[in-house]
């Protein structure tokens, strides 16, 4: 390559004296530095020295109170508490032992919290603040403050904590507030944002406390005071004042939460009730909960392990992060395919011998009915399986997935909560990516009959189908998903709405979703579930669906011989009242049995109560329908809203759990496959 | 057998013996000092012990790469590290109002840091290639060669180390021969500019003058330098509290763990660009002294390898290398003993910090391949 030239004594001498200057001009530098030392702790040492005593001005951050979580109707969900604390600073302490000692005089401290305190001495700095006590009530904190003279370098302090006061319920919803992590203040010295977070001790970790942050948290204030050598506040020179958080006003209603989550006992499931004129979410189950306040003081190992290592995964959104085949309830959307794409008209009939051929392959109905000449509305209403079977083909698998597309399945749907996930709505593109081998990149025919029934491939968050039947109510026009419906300056009183518009309308002819809207309106009257909603006040429109769980090749599913864990889903989509619909909503009972009896049973009663006739729909919410009244407050756009929640990070802290592992599985796709071992 | 004893021995003894020296105590000494600085135990503390460790790998594996294999390197690093700054001009992510950052899918890197090193690597290849030949052009083309870089730099904006990247090109072309009949008189310009600035603080430094070459947050920092009583809360606090907590350390210092002007919080940035105050705070002047003699020895064995270096191009990076610590050390505790303006430049070995770190240990690893090369005769 390159030749090292030799070098000429020339060229070294010419260095040297380079080298020589350099190195005289540095050391010169040097010096100067030196004498700058000198001057500042030689000659101006007195005045420094002075001025260092007392300097003493310290800045002290005011956290901010964060904002409040309020349901429809103003009920507090997620509030602040006032908790009064002692805190040590060890440098100001001339005897620890005596002072422990003499305080426990004044204020109770459990040998518990002295042995903590004891250890966390041993791990800090001398100038660290060590909490030695919290709780205090009104009385300790004021005999405490009254005798504060005595204890130099302890201090009572106030803090604000986060209460749950509706403890499990909805705790999914609002996730919960945590610590402060090393990752919390490294990701935040990234935004910029470290500063303002100072003197903050929590920040969300979960739910709409996460995704929420920036609103809740507020703008941290600063004091600044003169202390005393031992660093007591003297007089407050100059004070900041802190911006509170927002209030976020959620569109959630607790009572019929509460009444959803009531039908969920001892069951695991999810469900999802949406408003179809705003895209509000009315109530958001996920079955099993937990209970948020173990979180907001750090969570004890115990409770940690018991939530963690539950075979029912109480953490788990189930809403969001369960993908699983819909089964039955895909079937009004493949119905409205079939007409919209011009593959089959309403009236027209096949027969239905109880299974549909392919290429010789028999795919049956289930639980091996015949239905003889089947129409559509006739397909829907007694949710014949060979009929959407020979849908599948003929509509086909691309033509299909577009149409559904946009509806929202198998796609994100932006709600303002973390760890959604996407799920399959599959296509050739799809399966072309998903797999590496050739063999299985291949589509083949017989795989879209069983997409076209809602099984396969498909894998759907609840809450896709919860969405899709909202749109599908209001006839087409796609209202984003939300939980938080209105962002309050709790000092201006302002209040933000944060969707006003319509994200698109999807062009449906009103004789087809006729159609298929009387064929749902009838699966209730005299369909799968009439029995469910039998003297109902209000008309609703409805499908039940089963999800098989286990594939019992060739056997004849019983479901009181199959292990509980393996029986089928029970899923229902339903809305109501159908001239002018007010909730739209989706349920699983997992490992339920039968959509049904388990399912459409649980909506009748969320149903009952939301429509029940002493509520009147303008009490409910006052809310403009779309499109925005025009005296509607300022609209928060696509980007604000955005900004607040990082969709694209994954979120932190997500349970690892095989059951909902992303991956379709070949054999029961979508299905918690984790399970058959 | 004999080869492989031969080569476990190259391999063991790529250091350079009084560097590696110097070295250490400086990262006992910086492990000390951060102890102090972050109160105690700290995460902080137990990641610079890592960073160190890291660090001092770099610089063992830099040392066993042999000079010529290092100059093949230079352009594709420096085109590399271009491309990478390009990047950040264009895909970079912004943090405190500053794009540094450039994502790459697999992590997160700072291109800025690599181009400490790679462009005195670039001039250096460029003067030892056109050596025995170099004319007024040559000149003009290194300039342009350090000019790019650095303006790239200065546009994130990030002042601090496009004057670290400028200072150590810098170095190279005037070890590589620019005349001091130049030199001189720009170093007088400069002296003259300086002087007249201070002299005319008071009219620059009002709030609608605008400096056009400079930020707004620069312009600040100059004026606050020139006059910290103007603003004592806010950025001439940075200044005035650390000048307090060094003078009020006195000869002897409050002792390890013992200063109260850092403990209480007065000093900002105290564990990463101001923690010399911290260090002189509890160790006083004496401690300075030391510190400063400890770095001089180090910019003194770097120029020592420059001198007795073999060819051109290890020559010119070795001093470049070594004057690199020098503007280090001397911006970083200019700035904090008051005589020069606030920008963000780590005190080397002792800030925390993993970057930095690195491309120290680098450089150090790079004097030491220097140092130790023989070109075989032919």
């Amino acid at each position: 390559m390159f030749e090292f030239k030799k070098t000429t004594l020339h060229q070294k001498k010419r260095m040297a004296l380079r080298v020589w200057v350099a190195g005289v001009f540095a050391l010169l530098c040097f010096g100067g530095l030196v004498a700058r030392l000198w001057y500042l702790q030689v000659d101006r040492y007195e005045g420094l020295a002075a001025r260092a005593d007392q300097n003493r001005i310290a800045v002290v951050p005011i956290p901010p109170r964060r904002g409040e979580i309020l349901d429809r109707n103003g009920v507090v969900l997620a509030r602040n508490y006032r908790d009064y604390t002692l805190e040590v600073v060890p440098a100001h302490v001339k005897d620890m032992d005596r002072m422990l000692d003499e305080l426990s005089q004044l204020v109770y401290i459990s040998p518990y919290q002295r042995r903590r305190f004891m250890l966390a001495l041993n791990q800090s700095g001398r100038y660290a603040r060590i909490m030695l006590r919290n709780n205090l009530n009104e009385l300790e904190a004021s005999w405490f403050a009254a005798h504060a003279y005595k204890f130099p370098g302890v201090e009572l302090k106030a803090r604000w904590v986060r209460e749950y006061p509706e403890g499990e319920s909805a705790a999914h919803v609002l996730g919960y507030v945590g610590r402060l992590s090393e990752q919390d203040m490294a990701r935040l010295d990234e935004d910029g944002q470290l500063g303002n977070y100072r003197g903050t001790i929590s920040i969300g970790k979960k739910g709409i406390e996460k995704t929420w942050e920036e609103a809740l948290h507020g703008r941290t204030g600063v004091e600044e005071v003169e202390v005393t050598a031992s660093g007591r506040p003297v007089r407050t020179l100059h004070r900041t004042d802190p911006v509170p958080g927002s209030d976020l006003v959620l569109s959630l209603d607790i009572g019929l939460q509460k009444v959803a989550e009531e039908q969920f006992k001892g069951k695991r499931g999810a469900l999802v009730a949406i408003d179809p004129k705003t895209g509000e979410v009315l109530a958001f189950v996920s079955a099993p909960s937990f209970d948020p306040n173990l979180f907001t003081d750090g969570i004890d190992v115990d409770s940690w392990r018991e939530l963690n290592e539950s075979p029912d995964h109480p953490l788990i959104n189930r809403p969001l992060y369960g993908t699983y085949p819909i089964g039955s309830t895909y079937k009004p959307f493949v119905a409205l395919a079939a007409l919209e794409l011009g593959k089959r008209t309403a009236t027209e009939r096949i027969a239905d011998p109880g299974y549909f051929e392919l290429g010789g392959q028999r795919f049956r109905n289930a639980a091996g009915a015949v239905y003889g000449p089947t129409d559509l509305h006739k397909a829907l209403v007694v949710s014949s399986d060979t009929y959407f079977f020979s849908l599948g083909p003929e509509i086909g698998v691309n033509a299909l997935h577009d149409f559904s597309k946009q509806f929202g399945f198998g796609q994100i749907t932006g709600i303002d909560l973390d760890g959604e996930r996407r799920g399959v709505l599959p296509s050739t593109e799809w399966k072309r990516h998903a797999y590496k081998k050739p063999e299985q990149q291949r589509w083949y025919a017989g795989e879209t009959v069983s997409v076209a029934v809602g099984q396969g491939y498909n894998a759907f968050t609840l809450l896709q189908l919860a969405q899709a039947t909202s749109v599908l109510a209001n006839g087409g026009v796609y209202m984003k998903p939300h939980l938080v419906s209105t962002v309050e300056d709790p000092r201006t009183g302002e209040a933000v709405r944060t969707v006003t518009r319509p994200s698109y309308t999807i062009k449906l002819k009103p004789e087809h979703l006729k159609s298929v809207r009387d064929a749902m309106v009838d699966v209730l009257r005299s369909g799968t579930a009439r029995r469910a909603f039998a003297g109902a006040t209000y008309q609703a429109a409805g499908k039940t669906g089963t999800a098989q769980v286990y594939s019992l090749r060739g056997a004849r599913y019983r479901a009181n011989e199959v292990d509980e864990r393996l029986r089928d889903h029970a899923l229902f989509m339903a809305y109501a009242p159908v001239e002018n619909p007010r909730i739209a909503l989706a349920l699983i009972v997992e490992n339920g049995g039968w959509g049904a009896t388990v399912a459409a049973p649980i909506a009748r009663k969320v149903f009952d109560y939301w429509l029940a006739p002493g509520r009147t729909p303008a009490a409910q919410a006052g809310e403009p329908a779309h499109p925005a009244a025009p005296d509607a407050p300022a609209e928060v756009g696509e980007s604000p809203d955005a900004a607040l929640r990082p969709e694209d990070a994954p979120p932190e802290e997500m349970p690892a759990d095989a059951a909902y592992a992303d991956a379709p599985g070949v054999g029961t796709p979508g299905a918690p496959s984790g399970r058959r071992r | 057998m004999k080869r492989l004893l031969q080569w476990a021995a190259t391999v063991l003894l790529a250091f350079d013996w009084p560097l590696l020296a110097i070295l250490l105590l400086m990262a006992l000494l910086g492990m000390t000092v951060m102890h102090s600085a972050v109160g105690g135990t700290d995460w902080r503390f137990a990641d610079q012990g890592r960073n160190f460790l890291l660090a001092l790998g770099a610089m063992w594996i830099v040392a066993l790469i042999p000079p010529p294999r290092l100059m093949r390197l230079a352009p594709w690093f420096y085109a590399l590290g271009v491309v990478l700054l390009l990047g950040v001009e264009f895909f970079g992510q912004t943090s405190k109002g500053a794009t540094r950052w450039l994502d790459l899918g697999f992590g997160r890197i700072q291109p800025s840091e690599m181009l400490k090193i790679a462009v005195p690597m670039m001039l250096a290849w460029y003067f030892h290639r056109h050596q025995g030949k170099i004319g007024f052009l040559d000149f003009i083309v290194a300039g342009v060669l350090l000019l790019i870089p650095f303006a790239l730099i200065v546009m994130q904006p990030d002042l601090g180390t496009a004057l670290l990247v400028f200072g150590a090109g810098f170095c190279v072309i005037y070890f590589g021969g620019l005349s001091f009949r130049l030199l001189v008189p720009i170093g007088l310009a400069l002296a003259l500019a300086v002087g007249t600035v201070t002299y005319y603080e008071d009219q620059i430094c009002q709030p609608g003058v605008d400096w056009v070459v400079l930020h707004d947050y620069q312009k600040h920092r100059v004026c606050t330098l020139l006059n910290p009583g103007s603003d004592p809360l806010g950025k001439g606090f940075h200044t005035i509290q650390s000048m307090i907590a060094i003078g009020s350390g006195g000869v002897y210092g409050k002792g390890y763990m013992q200063g109260t002007q850092s403990h209480l919080d007065f000093i900002p940035e105290r564990t990463t660009d101001f923690i010399f105050a911290v260090y002189a705070e509890e160790f006083g002047l004496y401690g300075g002294i030391m510190l400063l003699v400890l770095y001089g020895l180090l910019v003194l064995r770097g120029l020592t390898i420059a001198l007795r270096a073999h060819t051109q191009f290890g020559r010119l990076l070795a001093g470049s290398m070594a004057m690199m610590f020098f503007v280090y050390v001397f911006v970083n505790v200019g700035m904090v003993t008051g005589v020069l303006p606030v920008v963000g430049v780590p005190l080397p070995f002792m800030s925390y910090g993993g970057t930095a770190l690195l491309t120290l240990g680098i450089a150090c690893g790079i004097l030491m391949s220097i140092g130790r090369y023989r070109p075989v005769r032919r």
